[in-house]
């Protein structure tokens, strides 16, 4: 395992693989989420009670998905930085950060149009919302604090601590609606049971994920390669006085 | 060379000791606390809680469960639309009434949340309805055909299974014997 692991640690390995790939990943992300959104927008079937409002759900359970995913990435690129000082980790949270944050605005702004239709509120102060804010507000902190400093080396250290610390949130956030009564539904889709969902909604929203969630890690990995290629630029010895 | 890498690795795996224990110590002292606050991490109170630990008055409280069948009574006439219904957990009752316009979703059988202070006649008296909904998401003609058949009314409680009904719907032709 390590050797992979220390291999693609060479910024110049990992641009030769990585780069070749992520016109693949786009494309089919790409792809799979047009199929997804126009099945889900146009030919899945209203909710009984919700009526065309649930459709609302193939944006905001893709992108709370998402908000936890990106964490997770940004937990175990803070464990590899801090404990085996892996380069390519600090590099990769930095690009992570702004991705994951954006997911998890859009999916509080998306649910809050969608509470206000279906619960008559825009938002409330129950468990589930209130974790998915402190979700978004430890990517705002990761943001800040991992440029912060004027030795970069310091602020990766802090964002490292932080995102690692920052991951009791995530079981909090999916287990809030079981362990606590809120205003939000209980989860419909778990590994244990089968989903509470018509499977003609179930289909477009798996594919709007699995979509959603390739054109993120396109998206992520175009940001590491750039600021790898960035730096190689910045490292160039300057040339004045020449066109 | 190699009595390096064999230091480096030594501390990485130190290093990796460090942040495990921080990370349980971390999660131990969340999970107490979680544990220790649980009863006010509650959003909203259920009628028999509200009847056995009355509150103290002056408090917003916000009352939740289920509305009963046939006790929603609307008043359209008077220039405020006013509504009264039975809120239920399965073991009491209480009477909610409430000046305003409720969300789209409230129906007999519909789990509400109600935001207001309870009453000394016994009645709670909201300053705002929300509406909630279960986590079952069913297209319509399935919701009809489940009702029309017999085997789910809503006002009565939460749809069946949903892996019977996704059945039903993969196979629409199906003969019943």
């Amino acid at each position: 395992m390590s050797l992979w692991f220390h291999r693609l640690a060479n910024p110049g390995v990992f641009l030769r693989f990585t780069r070749p790939c992520l016109p693949i990943i786009g494309g089919l992300g790409a792809v799979i989420l047009l199929v997804g959104l126009v099945w889900g927008l146009f030919f899945s079937p209203a909710d009984w009670q919700q009526g065309e409002t649930v459709r609302i759900m193939y944006l905001h359970v893709p992108m709370a998905w998402l908000a936890s995913a990106c964490y997770v990435g940004l937990a175990l690129c803070g464990a590899c930085s801090l404990i085996w000082r892996h380069p390519l980790a600090d590099l990769a949270a930095l690009e992570m950060g702004p991705i994951g944050a954006c997911a998890a605005l859009l999916c509080l702004i998306s649910g809050s149009f969608w509470g206000k239709p279906t619960w008559g509120t825009w938002w409330v102060w129950d468990a589930r919302l209130t974790s998915m804010l402190v979700l978004f507000f430890l990517y705002c902190g990761h943001i800040a604090v991992i440029r912060a400093f004027d030795r970069p080396a310091r602020g990766q250290k802090a964002a490292a601590l932080l995102a690692l610390a920052g991951v009791i949130d995530l079981p909090i956030i999916t287990f809030s609606v079981q362990w606590w009564n809120t205003l939000h539904q209980p989860n419909t889709l778990s590994l244990s049971d089968a989903p509470a969902m018509s499977l003609s909604m179930l289909w477009p929203l798996l594919l709007c994920a699995i979509g959603y969630s390739l054109g993120a890690i396109a998206l992520i990995g175009t940001r590491i390669c750039t600021a790898i290629l960035e730096r190689r630029l910045a490292s160039l010895p300057h040339r004045q006085g020449q066109p | 060379m190699t009595r390096s890498r064999r230091l480096s690795s030594s501390r990485s795996i130190g290093r990796l000791w460090i942040v495990t224990v921080c990370l349980l110590c971390l999660s131990g002292a969340t999970a107490l606390t979680l544990y220790g606050l649980s009863n006010s991490l509650v959003f909203f109170m259920a009628p028999s809680q509200l009847l056995n630990h009355p509150p103290p008055p002056d408090r917003t409280i916000r009352l939740g469960g289920m509305v009963v069948a046939g006790s929603v009574h609307k008043n359209l006439s008077s220039a405020q639309p006013e509504i009264r219904f039975d809120v239920t957990d399965g073991q009491a009752a209480i009477t909610v009434h409430y000046y305003g316009i409720v969300p789209d979703l409230f129906r007999e059988g519909q789990s509400i949340v109600a935001i207001g202070h309870p009453q000394t006649d016994g009645v709670f008296l909201a300053d705002d309805v929300l509406a909630k909904h279960d986590e079952t998401y069913m297209p319509k003609d399935v919701a009809d055909a489940l009702q029309r058949s017999g085997k789910w009314d809503p006002r009565f409680g939460p749809p069946p299974n949903a892996a019977s009904w996704n059945a039903m719907t993969a196979t629409p032709k199906e003969t019943h014997p």
